[in-house]
C-alpha cells in the first residue's frame, strides 16, 4: 500500500452563518489521481483550499506528508513551496514573462541562483509545449498557454501534490484539449493530483478515484467507473443526468 | 527703471531662474518623502489591521482638509520654533506631509486595483505575505500609479511656490524682490508662470516617458 500524502479529519468551513464544508474526511495517497465531482456551490473549491490552507477550515485537521498543517505555529510558507496549486482565472503574475512567472518561486522562495532557476523555468516550459513562449507576457497569451505557463510555475517547484481548482473553467472549449493534456499526462507521470472540474471526460479517463459532493458532505466515493455506470445514490444519479448530453 | 515684455526673456526669466534650484530641490525633496512614507502608510491601509486602518483613514482626511499654508506656518512657526529646523526644511516637510496623504489615496487605489488572485497565487507557491507584495503586488500597483503620480508631482511642483510665504527665497520670493524694485507685477508673474509652465510640463514628460517605458501589455 502506499504512502498516505493527504488526510483531512472533520474539516469544517463556515463563513458566517452559512457552513460550507460540514465535516469532511478524505484521504489521498502517493500517485492518486482523485476528482472531486459536484454542483456548483457546494464547497468544492473550498476543500481544495483548505489543503493547502489558503482557506484556513473553520474545524478539523489538515495532515499534508505526516505534518498537520492546522497546528499552531506551523510554517505555512514553508509547508506550500510543495503544494502546487492552479486558479480557475491562472493568476500568472501578471507584470512577467512567462519564464519568470515560473523562475521567480525558485529564486524568491528556494533561493535558487538566478541563472539555475531560468534553466529550470525554460525545462518546465518546455515540458508544457511553451518552450517558444518565453518572454512573452501573460497578456500575450492565451487562455490555455496561461495555464500551462500556471502549471509550469506549480511544477517548477517540485510540488509532492498538485492542486487543480477548475483549471479549464475559464476557457474556450478549443482551449480546454491543450491543458487536460497536460494535465493526464502529469497523472501518467504518477503525480499525486487532486482535481475540482466539471470535465467528465477527463474525470473519468484519469481519475483512480471520485468523490461525489454536495451540500458541503462527501455524498460518494468510488472508482470512475464505479461511479459513473453504477452511481449508488440518488444525488449522484441526477448529478450525471445533467452532463447525459456528454456520454455516448 | 523701464520693464517691458521684450525684457521678460532678457532679463526677467534669467533673474527669476536663480531660485529654481531651490524650487526644484524643496518640490523634488517633498516627492520623493511622500512618495517613501505614502507608499508605506498606503500598504498599512490595505492589509494591517483594523485599528491599523481607522487611523490611517483619520490620518488621511485631516491633511487632505488642511490648507498648504496652514500647515506650513503652523510648522514654521510652532515645531520649527522648538526644534531648530531650517526655513527650507519646514517648507518641504509641510509639503511632503500633505503630499505624504494624497500619495497614500493614490497607492492605496492602485493596491487594491491589483486582482487578488495574484496574492492567492503567491502566497499559494510559499511567498510570505511582505514577500509577495513586494515582489508581486508593488511592481504592479506602481505602474498602475504612475499616472496619477504624474499630476501628483505637477502638483507638487506648483505647491512649493508657497515656500515664498515665510521666506524661502525660490522663484516666488525672487519674484516679490522684483516687483517691489520695479513695480511691473504684471511682466513678472507672466514670467514665473512661464517658468512653472516649462518645469510641469518637461516633468510630465519625462514620467510619461518612463510610463511608456516600463508599460506591460495587460497592466494599466
Amino acid at each position: 500500500m502506499s504512502k498516505e500524502i493527504i488526510r483531512l479529519e472533520g474539516i469544517k468551513k463556515s463563513y458566517g452563518q452559512s457552513e460550507v464544508l460540514k465535516g469532511i474526511d478524505l484521504s489521498v495517497k502517493e500517485s492518486e489521481v482523485v476528482v472531486l465531482l459536484g454542483p456548483s456551490g457546494t464547497g468544492k473549491s473550498t476543500l481544495l483550499r483548505c489543503i493547502n490552507m489558503l482557506t484556513v477550515p473553520t474545524e478539523g485537521h489538515v495532515w499534508v506528508d505526516g505534518q498537520d498543517l492546522t497546528a499552531p505555529k506551523v510554517n505555512i510558507n514553508k509547508a506550500r513551496e510543495h503544494l502546487g496549486m492552479v486558479f480557475q482565472e491562472f493568476n500568472l503574475f501578471a507584470h512577467l514573462k512567462a519564464i519568470d512567472n515560473v523562475a521567480i518561486g525558485l529564486t524568491k522562495v528556494l533561493g535558487v541562483k538566478r541563472a539555475d532557476a531560468l534553466e529550470r523555468a525554460k525545462k518546465e516550459l518546455e515540458r508544457v509545449g511553451l518552450g517558444d513562449k518565453l518572454d512573452l507576457y501573460p497578456g500575450q497569451l492565451s487562455g490555455g498557454q496561461k495555464q500551462r505557463v500556471a502549471i509550469a510555475r506549480a511544477l517548477a517547484m517540485d510540488p509532492e501534490v498538485m492542486l487543480f481548482d477548475e483549471p479549464t473553467s475559464a476557457l474556450d472549449p478549443e482551449l480546454i484539449g491543450e491543458v487536460l493534456e497536460v494535465m493526464q499526462k502529469l497523472a501518467q507521470e504518477g503525480m499525486t493530483m487532486v482535481c475540482v472540474t466539471h470535465e467528465m471526460h477527463f474525470a473519468r479517463r484519469v481519475a483512480n478515484r471520485i468523490v461525489f459532493m454536495e451540500g458541503g458532505v462527501i455524498v460518494e466515493e468510488g472508482s470512475p467507473d464505479e461511479f459513473f455506470d453504477h452511481p449508488k445514490t440518488e444525488r449522484a444519479r441526477q448529478f450525471l443526468g445533467k452532463f447525459n448530453g456528454q456520454f455516448d | 527703471m523701464q520693464l517691458t515684455f521684450d525684457r521678460i526673456f532678457t532679463y526677467l526669466v534669467p533673474y527669476l531662474l536663480g531660485g529654481i534650484s531651490v524650487t526644484l530641490s524643496v518640490s523634488f525633496f517633498a516627492l520623493m518623502i511622500g512618495a517613501v512614507v505614502g507608499l508605506l502608510l498606503a500598504f498599512l491601509r490595505v492589509y494591517g489591521g483594523r485599528v491599523v486602518q481607522i487611523l490611517m483613514t483619520a490620518f488621511s482626511a485631516v491633511f487632505r482638509a488642511l490648507p498648504h499654508t496652514v500647515l506650513l506656518l503652523l510648522i514654521y512657526f510652532v515645531i520649527a520654533g522648538s526644534i531648530n529646523i531650517s526655513k527650507y526644511w519646514a517648507g518641504t516637510l509641510s509639503l511632503a506631509i500633505i503630499s505624504c496623504v494624497y500619495q497614500m489615496e493614490i497607492f492605496r487605489a492602485a493596491i487594491e486595483s491589483v486582482d487578488y488572485g495574484q496574492m492567492m497565487a503567491a502566497r499559494a507557491i510559499g511567498m510570505s505575505q511582505v514577500k509577495a507584495i513586494f515582489y508581486i503586488i508593488m511592481p504592479q500597483a506602481l505602474r498602475r500609479a504612475l499616472p496619477s503620480w504624474t499630476n501628483e508631482a505637477a502638483g507638487v511642483i506648483k505647491a512649493s511656490s508657497l515656500v515664498y510665504i515665510i521666506g524661502v527665497v525660490e522663484i516666488m520670493r525672487l519674484a516679490q524682490y522684483e516687483i517691489a524694485r520695479s513695480r511691473q507685477p504684471f511682466a513678472v508673474y507672466i514670467a514665473v508662470a512661464l517658468i512653472y509652465f516649462v518645469c510641469v510640463w518637461l516633468t510630465s514628460f519625462v514620467l510619461r516617458k518612463v510610463e511608456k517605458r516600463l508599460a506591460i501589455p495587460d497592466i494599466s
